[in-house]
């Protein structure tokens, strides 16, 4: 039997537990953390994640994929949220799926290093099919950017 | 020391010793002047939509920006360490679930700090693009 997720805002929680299952989030051994409605997304040191070993860096695609991830799951969230606001049925884990990414651009503004990378999103415009998302990227300084990224996004 | 790859098999000894590219087993395809063509394989553990096995934009976009690099480092006129200042990607379509994305990619325009980028990637399906970027990278 498919587990039906409610309208509570609470289970905002669960519905971010499913989208943690998504496999190239389990690779990146992403985490969610929200307060109120402001989700923080992280991933944590990863050997693995180091793009040029001498420095070492992180590499810009794990980047990328942080800045991506978080504007769609922010998206997804938002999505959900506003869903219950109209009355919708409640959605299933299998129905939620992330928006389609029509294009993403990421500044790289300074060297990742090998430490936590933290990641929040800013939805400029949500229509009924398209979304535009800005989303910002830092380590230890919330204030000192590594990258920024703005995207544009299909709903789905 | 910072060493160029300058054929094939340094290219990929090069792309093995970084460890995210290792991690989603992206290979060098060929490396020609100004140019670079890479690929990673399906695995399942890089799935975006667990609905249609499809796979995430994310390590589309991580093999973009590294066969971008590298065909950065194909250039003739570069011989130092760069970085990826932006990348942009456009996506068409979803890559078909079961096969391989190849990115071709080439450095058509280099300055004294500034590197010029575009690529192009696919599945098997080789008439319709799976994504394009265009990139600049910092020189040294």
């Amino acid at each position: 039997m498919t587990q039906l997720i409610t309208e509570d805002s609470n289970d905002q929680l669960l519905n971010l537990r499913v989208i943690e299952g998504i496999p190239y989030l389990r690779f990146l051994g992403i985490r969610f953390d929200l307060t109120g409605e402001d989700l923080t997304v992280r991933i944590p040191p990863n050997k693995h994640f180091i793009g040029n070993p001498d420095i070492p860096a992180l590499h810009g695609g794990v980047t990328a994929s942080l800045l991506e991830i978080t504007a769609k799951v922010d998206l997804c969230l938002k999505r959900l949220a506003l869903g219950s606001k109209d009355d919708r049925k409640p959605v299933s884990p299998k129905e939620i799926v992330l928006p389609k990414t029509i294009s993403f651009s990421v500044d790289y503004l300074r060297g990742g290093k090998p430490s936590d990378a933290y990641a929040q999103a800013k939805i400029n415009r949500m229509g009924r099919r398209y979304a535009s998302v800005q989303v910002e990227a830092w380590q230890e300084d919330r204030t000192r950017l590594f990258a920024q990224g703005t995207g544009h996004f299909l709903l789905v | 020391m910072f060493e160029i790859p300058k054929n094939l098999p340094d290219a990929n000894e090069f792309i093995q010793r970084l460890p995210f590219s290792k991690a989603l087993n992206m290979r060098v395809d060929e490396l020609a002047e100004s140019r670079a063509i890479m690929s990673v394989p399906y695995d399942l553990l890089i799935i975006g939509n667990p609905a249609t096995g499809v796979i995430h934009g994310g390590a589309v976009t991580a093999l973009m920006d590294t066969c971008c690099g590298l065909a950065v480092l194909a250039h003739p006129d570069v011989n130092t360490p760069m970085a990826t200042l932006n990348l942009k990607v456009d996506y068409m379509r979803p890559a078909n679930p079961g096969q391989s994305i190849t990115a071709e990619a080439e450095c058509y325009n280099v300055t004294r700090s500034v590197a010029f980028v575009r690529a192009t990637a696919y599945d098997e399906d080789k008439a319709r693009p799976v994504a394009t970027t265009h990139a600049t990278f910092t020189l040294n």
